[in-house]
């Protein structure tokens, strides 16, 4: 923990009932998340990112561990006494209330006086270009535009934290790629740390400065979105994010042994082999350090294409390949080829 | 071939059964409010129309203290039930289901399973100690009573508009500074309020509707507008009782209506 850190958890635990029944939903989670940061809890659907999320916002208590917000210990404190705000996945709008009323709702809470709610009402409003729809009831927003009301909702008190829910999941692709945008707007122009869960690895991919990666209630992995994709700690996280191949390796005289007798240089140490696709290149056999393979089929997506390999002690292994000018692949399921990794691109991992 | 669905309204006999049924749910009540406007004495023998029964009974100095009597004691009984089952909701409802849960259902709902000539008799034994005890006399006694079996009619409507209630709403207010008062008194409340609206309303119809338990619990000269008319049909029938009940049902008929637009499903 450092000055830096926005929020901290420290070995987090938190389980729901009791006895045989007992859920764990987080186990032994710890986590500094940087001020300013937009960060991402990224995995699949019940490992654990809500119940994290509620932890932080206070509306669970965990089972152990403790939380800070700005090096402050917030364990135990009630949600609104954290200076920290919510978009839920829901919305949650209150329907009794405008747009208007909604978005000023915090600031009213904390007693402020009214020239400055409707000052900065308006401003958070003018933020989510929302100026026009404020008078509106919410049930007659489009949800898009309650997903805007939402987040400047929970912006309009200048929260220390950010935290969504999954806030994009409901919206269609082409909505949901604009407030990928837009949220990223915010971030940078409010300079608040965002707290982003989703499922999604391409949006935790393209939006995150940071992403924890999170599978059965454990943190698995923290680190930038390339570290992610190019450094996987284990074979969760690698075939969470993105496409790729694993082969069981040994260990060799200089590296590591694959199934099939060939020994590869790979970073780092494990039982699992990791290459991705895309570093896979389909060489010439008598090429030095090739290692021999059957080509099964080709799947082609537009200007790529994907061979699916078969090397001669039976692992199956992928390899995306650029179309060559002309389409004309150069080879055919049933050939015989060569297989190279590209330098650096093959990682050792644990399983 | 067309698949024909098992029907009960098909089968024969179905709507002359149901005529029936509405002729004998509905026929007494049409002739009530009919010789409620007759111009004779009597309650059989129709003599033209008039609405000499109506001022009769609006002149009527029994008549008045009954109906404000009851108004009072209905106003008192429906503002206490419908407080009390406000917070039996919210304690029932905004919450993970804990142990004797049903067990707290059941007692909010003794009323409705005690059979009403026993909650009588048992409360004119207990009230009757504590009159001699304390010497007081006044409508305190109607009013605890009608409190007391007009909580179920009150909770049901408040409970069902809380279950309705979306609990995010409440955490989003908590996550948006709101104290737990301010949380009620800006979000649950205001959300609350058709469903407040509607209890009271039920709890007003049901304590102004109410007999064996005002007849047993009430002091001398405390009649209610429904023990007056009791004691009145003791005497002498005449159309002047028509025209109280008639007076009753249409408040009656107006609350009621106001309630299923309360409790009804707005999408
Ligand atoms: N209130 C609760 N009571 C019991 N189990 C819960 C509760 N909230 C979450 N869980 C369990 O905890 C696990 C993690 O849930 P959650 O944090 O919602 O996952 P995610 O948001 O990643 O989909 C799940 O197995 C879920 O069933
Ligand atoms: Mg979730």
């Amino acid at each position: 923990m450092t000055s830096q850190d926005a929020v901290t958890a420290q070995n987090v635990v938190k389980s729901f009932g009791q006895g045989k029944v007992a859920v764990r939903a987080l186990d032994d989670v710890s986590l500094s998340i940087r001020k300013g940061e937009f960060f991402t809890l990224l995995g699949p659907s019940g490992c654990g990112k809500t119940t994290l999320l509620r932890l932080i916002a206070g509306f669970e208590m965990p089972s152990g561990g403790t939380i800070l917000l700005d090096g402050q210990d917030v364990t135990t404190l009630p949600p609104n006494r954290r200076p920290v705000n919510t978009v839920f996945q829901s919305y949650a709008l209150f329907p009794h209330l405008t747009v208007r009323e909604n978005v000023g709702f915090a600031l009213k809470m904390q007693g402020r006086d009214r020239a400055e709610v409707e000052d900065r009402t308006n401003r958070m409003l003018a933020l989510v270009k929302m100026e026009e729809l404020a008078d509106r009831a919410t049930a007659q927003l489009s949800g898009g535009q309650q997903q805007r009301v939402a987040l400047a909702r929970a912006l309009a008190p200048q929260p220390k934290v950010l935290l969504l829910d999954e806030p994009l999941s409901a919206l269609d692709l082409k909505l949901r790629k604009e407030m990928q945008v837009e949220l990223k707007r915010l971030q940078k122009e409010t300079g608040i740390t965002f707290v982003f869960v989703t499922h999604d690895q391409e949006e935790a991919l393209t939006m995150s400065d940071r992403i924890g990666v999170m599978s059965a209630g454990r943190l698995q992995q923290v680190a930038t979105p390339r570290e992610i994709y190019t450094a996987p700690i284990n074979r969760f996280v690698a075939g969470f994010i993105g496409e790729t191949n694993f082969l069981p390796v040994t260990k060799g005289a200089d590296g590591a042994r694959l199934g099939c007798g060939a020994e590869v240089t790979a970073l780092g140490e494990g039982p699992v082999l990791t290459v991705r696709p895309e570093q896979v290149g389909v060489v010439a056999t008598d090429q030095p350090g090739a290692i021999a393979a059957t080509v099964d089929t080709l799947i082609y997506f537009g200007t790529d294409m994907h061979v699916h390999l078969r090397l001669s002690d039976g692992a199956a292994l992928v390899a995306r390949l650029p179309l060559p000018p002309g389409g004309d692949p150069g080879i055919a399921a049933g050939d015989g080829v060569g297989v190279a990794f590209a330098p650096g691109a093959a990682r050792l991992i644990g399983d | 071939m067309a698949e024909r669905r098992f029907s009960v309204a098909g089968l024969p006999g179905f709507a002359t059964i149901a005529l029936g049924v509405f002729v004998c749910l509905y026929l007494p009540i049409v002739t009530l409010v009919v010789y409620s406007f007759n111009g004779g004495p009597s309650i059989a023998v129709w003599q033209g129309f008039s609405l000499h029964w109506y001022t009769e009974a609006w002149g009527n100095r029994a008549v008045q203290d009954a109906t404000l009597r009851s108004l009072i004691v209905a106003a008192w009984a429906s503002a206490i039930a419908t407080t009390l089952a406000t917070m039996a909701a919210l304690g029932t409802t905004r919450r993970a289901a804990f142990r004797g849960q049903t067990f707290i259902y059941v007692m909010i709902n003794q009323p409705l399973m005690v059979p009403e000539i026993v909650t009588a008799v048992a409360l004119l034994i207990f009230f009757a100690s504590i009159k001699v005890a304390t010497g007081y006399q006044g409508l305190g006694y109607l009013v605890a009573a009608h409190s007391a079996f007009c909580i179920p009619f009150a909770y049901l409507p408040i409970r069902a508009r809380l279950e309705g209630m979306d609990m995010t709403l409440e955490t989003a207010a908590a996550d948006l500074y709101a104290t737990p008062w301010q949380t009620f008194r800006h979000v649950t409340l205001p959300l609350l309020a058709p469903g407040i609206a509607a209890g009271a309303m039920l709890a007003f119809v049901i304590s102004l509707d109410d007999v064996i338990i005002t007849e047993f619990v009430k002091s001398g000269g405390q009649d209610t507008l429904p023990t007056y008319m009791l004691g009145q049909l003791r005497r002498a029938v005449t159309p002047e009782v028509n025209a109280i009940s008639t007076a009753l049902l249409a408040l009656t008929v107006l609350l009621l209506t106001a309630f299923f637009l309360l409790t009804r499903k707005r999408n």
